[in-house]
This record gives C-alpha cells, structure tokens and sequence, in this order.
C-alpha cells in the first residue's frame, strides 16, 4: 500500500526526468504543466460520462427498476451509446438566433466547470496548480458560468428560454452569497485560501465537519453548490415538466451535451470542494490518498443523486426565501460562532460554540417563517 | 529562464492587444449584448494584466465582483430595456468623426510623452509580495475609516437603486 | 521579476482610457455609455495597481485603493442602471437623442 498512494506524482516525475536529458528546461516546464492538463482533460469528462450512468442506476433502483441494463454489463457502455446518440443528432439553429451568441453559451458553460478542476486536491501532491487564492479562484470562475446561461437563454430568441435564463440567474446569484459566507469559517480556521494548506490543516482527523461551526457551515455549502449546478431540488430553471428546458430549449446535439457534460462536471467540482474544504481532503487510514478523495466525494454525489429521486422541486419564490431569508442570516451568525470557537480555550469552546449555533439556527429558523394563511371563509357556500 | 520571461512578457502583449480590441467592440457594435460581451472579454484582459502584475488576489477579485456581479447586473438591464430584435439603428451619434480624431492626437502626444519619460523603480516594492493577508491587514489598520464608509456607501447605492427601479405603485 | 516596463502598463491603461472616453461621448444607448464608462474605471484601476507594484512606498497601497474603486464603480453602475429602468417606463426608450424632452 505504500506504493500506491503517490502513484501519479512517480508516474510524471519519471516522464518529466526521462524528458529532462534531452530537452531544455523550459520545454519541461511546459511539458509539466501540459501533462497536467491533459490528465485533467481526460479525467473530466470521463466522470461525466459515468456519472450519467450512476445517475440513471441509482435514480433508477430508487424508483423500484433496473436502470440501464442492456447496452454492456449493467449497463456500463450506456454513456458510450449515450455520447454517439449526441454526436450524430442533427444540430438545429432557430431562424432568428443570435448566431454568435447561440453558438458561444454552451462553450461558455464548459470552460468553468473544467477549469475549477485545476485547484482540487485530488491526492497527496496532486492538485494541478497550487494557487495561493486557489480557494477564491474556485468561487470567481464559479461565477462565469451564470453569464453563460444568460447568453444561452438569449440567444435562443425564445421566450421560455428567456424565461429559465433568468430565473436560473436568480437563483445562481442568491446562492452565492450564502456558499462564500459558508466558506468564510474554514478561512478563519486557517488562515489561508490555499485548497492545498486546508486540507493539510485537517489531517489526522481533525475535520472541520465536526466542529459545531464547521457541520453547519458544511450543510450549507453543499446545499448552495447543488444549488448552483442546478439539480433538484433546484433545477426550476431546467425542470423537464415545468418549462420545457428551461435554457437549454433550443439547443440539440452536441451543445446539449456540452450543457449536461458542464453540469455533471460542476457537480463533481462542488462534491470535490465540499470534501476538500469540510470532510478532510484526501486524509485518511489505509488506503492511498487518491481512493480516500474519490470515495469521499462519490459520498457527497450519491447524496445529491438520493435528493434528485427523492425530493420535489422548489418553487421559485421558496427558492429565493430560502436563500436570503434562512441561509444569509445563518451564515453570517456562523461566522461569529466560528470566530468563538477560534478564541475560547479547549474543553470550553465546544460547549459555548455548540449551544450558540442551536440558539441561532432556532431564531433563524423561526423568524424565517411565514406566518399560515388564515383559514378561508366562504360567502355563499355553505 | 529567460524563454519564460519572454512567454510572459508575450501573454501580456496577448492580453493587453485582447483587452484593446475588444474595448474597440464595446464601444462600436451595434447589438447592445454583444457590447456586453465584449465588455466581459475586456474585464476578464484587465484581470490578466493584474496577473502579470503579480496581484493574483486582486485579479480574482477583479472576476468575482466586476464579471460574476456587475455584469450580471448589466445585462439584466439590458434585457429588460430592450426589444430582442433591435439592431439595425445606428449607435454613434453625430460627434463620432470630432471625437475620434481629437483622442487620436490626445493618445499620440500621450504616448510620445510616455515613451520619453525615464520612469524610476523602487526595487524594495517590486520585490514584495502582496497576498491576501497582507491587503486584509491594510484594510483592517491603516484603512479601517475608507472601508466602514464604503460600506455605509453601498448600504446608501442598494438602497438608492432599489427605490428608484421601483415601479410607481 | 517580470522584466516588463512600467510604461508599459502606463501605455496600455492610457489607450484603454481614450477608448472608454470616446465611448462616453459617441454612443447612443445609454447602457453603452454606462459600460464605456467601466472600461474608463478599469482603465485608473490599472493604473493604480501598476504604479503601486513599482513605484509605490507601500505596496499594498495601490490594491486597496484600487478596491475602493471596484466598489464605487458597482455602486455607480447600479444607480444608473436603477435610472435607466425608470427612464425606460416613462419614455419607452434609451437612446440618449430622442430623450431630450423634459415634460410636457
């Protein structure tokens, strides 16, 4: 087992001294960063790929059938089938689409979901760039993708999509409020943005998701990420029943599956920061780094698929109360609480830290609610 | 390494020609949304240029604010101010050719004048290194009066533009 | 050290300044002036942030004031889109040479 956990970083520094020999330096140095991104690049899509086919299992045996079982072994060659079917669909332009604009939304929605991979840690020594920002990185090309389903949904020239292009604007704005205050407690813990230097500070099983602030924080982080890349129970913008599709009506082909392919990939993004951040990185006993961040993180995706086959979809209006009336408050007074865990000595701020989260989540939680209607009274029936 | 340092001098050079061309298109097409994608193409260029200037947090803040919420904020305007189908009017109005041609000399005497001055360095600032922690202690010792203002501003400005897009119910 | 020239910077914030300007005083669309007038603030901005790597006492100066900035800017950008809103319904159009009626 020793072996096998710094795996990856053997393969490329043994590429990287055979290449060394006969090539100048700065040819390596590229060379490096290249290989990096090409496993990167690889890496991407294919969990797409087999994330839509874990969805379909598992979104399937939730709802009491098979799921895909003829195209492979329990169905395991359907996101191959799946991906030709894409390819080969013809791909239809509306008249009086903005041609410009129509064309560069989905390429738009790819770029951020591929470029926040270069900051996760997947592994002891394995993050692609290590930015000492990286962690705000993460949140600012997070946010390029809610340009990108504006351009989407009007490009379109269609007055669903408009609609679902705004209202997906709506809710990816409020939610990132609340998914960088939520944040704001691990950097106090810290004391750095660096993804790498905060999953070193939670080795040896010190993760921030049992601490009182952190468990907390933690739960609101992943509810806005999946907030954020649009699943249920936040998927109102896309609802296949609600709207047609929401933005992505008009698309077909290939772009339709850039849209899927940017949604499956920021999934797993979030997934990988919510682990990074809350649940420990990589750490863990015996096996090698790289298995502990994939086993973690599959964890938080097959939580997010288990809410897809289980609950409704959000109303608008609940949607943005949720987000300003319950989460914002919430995560700001975590903040504090945070903070007091920080000051207070030992034995003590864990009973202090722990009592102050439950009085706020109860104050949050009772002054978000709206009062119930009173009961009707009808004139002239009976 | 001196091939690196040229790499990096020619991503500036890249950037900065991007930055330019695309402010030519902010201020000359004529669809109004596709102005504002060229205005995110410039902010994402500006963001680059604070790169090369080794300001990586103020060049994340610069994406985070400026693209992710103001433009955001534009183009919600724009789409609620415009018809979709609205491009064939003319958008520069009669001073275009005047304009034009006093900044041209306004930019060529600029950059004369540039290109002539011996600019001096203070070597101790070059070779610092400006990172998050640095900027949040300024903010919270020696800026701590300019920053409580500013929130009082922006309390001020969201308040302001609440009440003025209010509609007249 | 980057090898490149503060005149560099200086040059590139200037062209992009005379750009935002002549934005300002050609367009018709109001958003178009608003969005001219952000590129004529990112413009000072690099300015502050060039000047402040190289020449400046302090070397954080520049960045915060350049934040200042960022800040005043969305604050002015949110006003005057409030404006052009209400301006919209009343008028029914955002071109700057057929508002030019006060009341009547």
């Amino acid at each position: 087992m020793e072996y096998s956990d710094p795996i990856f970083v053997v393969i490329k520094k043994g590429i990287l001294h055979f290449l060394h020999g006969f090539l100048p330096e700065w040819t390596v140095v590229i060379i490096s960063i290249m290989l990096s991104i090409t496993a990167i690049a690889i890496f991407g899509p294919v969990t797409m790929m087999y994330l839509t086919w874990l969805e379909r299992k598992v979104v399937g045996r939730m709802q009491n059938r098979w799921g895909p079982n003829r195209v492979g072994i329990f169905g395991l060659l359907q996101p191959i089938a799946d991906g030709i079917k894409m390819l080969t669909k013809e791909d239809i332009v509306p008249q009086d689409a903005d041609k410009v604009t129509h064309f560069l939304a989905p390429v738009m929605v790819v770029i951020p979901a591929l470029l926040v991979f270069s900051v996760i840690p997947f592994g002891r020594g394995m993050t692609a760039v290590n930015l000492n920002v990286g962690l705000l990185f993460f949140l600012a090309i997070s946010t390029l993708t809610t340009i990108a389903i504006f351009m989407g949904s009007w490009g379109s020239r269609n007055k669903f999509s408009l609609l679902g292009g705004m209202r997906a604007v709506a809710q990816m704005v409020s939610y990132e409020i609340p998914m960088v205050m939520s944040v704001v407690p691990v950097i106090l813990a810290t004391g750095t943005l660096s993804t790498v230097s905060i999953v070193e500070a939670q080795l040896g099983g010190k993760w921030f998701i049992f601490t009182p602030w952190g468990f907390f924080a933690a739960i609101v982080f992943f509810l806005c990420g999946v907030a954020e890349v649009n699943r249920t129970p936040f998927d109102l913008p896309e609802g296949e029943s609600e709207i047609i599709a929401g933005f992505h009506t008009e698309y077909s082909g290939m772009k339709f599956a850039l849209f899927y392919m940017a949604e499956f990939m920021s999934a797993f993004a979030i997934s990988g920061l919510t682990v990074t951040l809350f649940l420990g990185g990589w750490g863990g006993p015996v096996l090698p780094s790289w298995a502990w961040f994939l086993l973690k993180t599959y964890a938080l995706i097959f939580i997010m698929i288990w809410f897809r086959g289980t609950l409704p979809r959000f109303r608008v209006d609940q949607l943005m109360g949720f987000a300003w009336k319950l989460l914002l408050p919430f995560t700001l007074l975590n903040i504090f609480v945070a903070a007091l865990w920080q000051i207070l000595p030992s034995p003590k701020n864990l009973l202090v830290s722990g009592i102050a989260e439950a009085v706020i989540l109860v104050i949050v939680f009772f002054a978000s609610r709206k009062d119930s209607p009173t009961k009707r009274t009808y004139i002239f029936a009976d | 390494m001196d091939v690196l340092h040229c790499l990096a001098r020619f991503g500036f050079i890249a950037a900065t020609l991007v930055t330019l061309a695309a402010a030519v298109m902010v201020v000359s097409l004529r669809n109004i949304f596709h102005c504002a994608l060229a205005l995110i193409l410039v902010l994402l260029g500006v963001a680059a240029t604070y790169i090369s200037l080794k300001a990586e947090f103020f060049a994340v803040i610069q994406i985070l604010l400026y693209v992710g919420a103001i433009m955001t904020l534009v183009i919600f305007a724009i789409m609620l101010t415009s018809k979709i189908a609205d491009t064939t009017v003319p958008q520069t109005n009669r001073q275009s050719l005047v304009s034009f041609a006093i900044l041209a000399m306004f930019d060529v005497f600029f950059i004369g004048s540039v290109i002539k001055t011996s600019w001096k360095v203070n070597a101790v600032t070059m070779a610092a290194n400006v990172d998050a922690k640095v900027l949040g202690m300024a903010f919270m010792n020696e800026y701590v009066f300019p920053f409580e203002i500013i929130s009082v501003v922006l309390i001020v400005a969201l308040v302001g533009a609440i009440i003025l897009g209010r509609s007249d119910q | 050290m980057s090898g490149i020239p503060v005149s560099y910077y200086v040059i590139f914030s200037g062209l992009l300044f005379s750009i935002g300007l002549y934005g300002v005083l050609v367009r018709r669309h109001v958003v178009g002036i608003l969005m001219s007038i952000e590129i004529i603030i990112n413009a000072a901005n690099i300015n502050l942030v060039a000047f402040s790597r190289y020449v400046a006492a302090k070397p954080e100066m520049g960045q915060v004031f350049a934040a200042f900035v960022i800040v005043l800017a969305a604050s002015a950008a949110a006003v005057g889109l409030a404006i052009v809103l209400s301006v919209y319904r009343n008028r029914r159009t955002i071109y700057t040479d057929e508002i030019n009626l006060l009341k009547w």
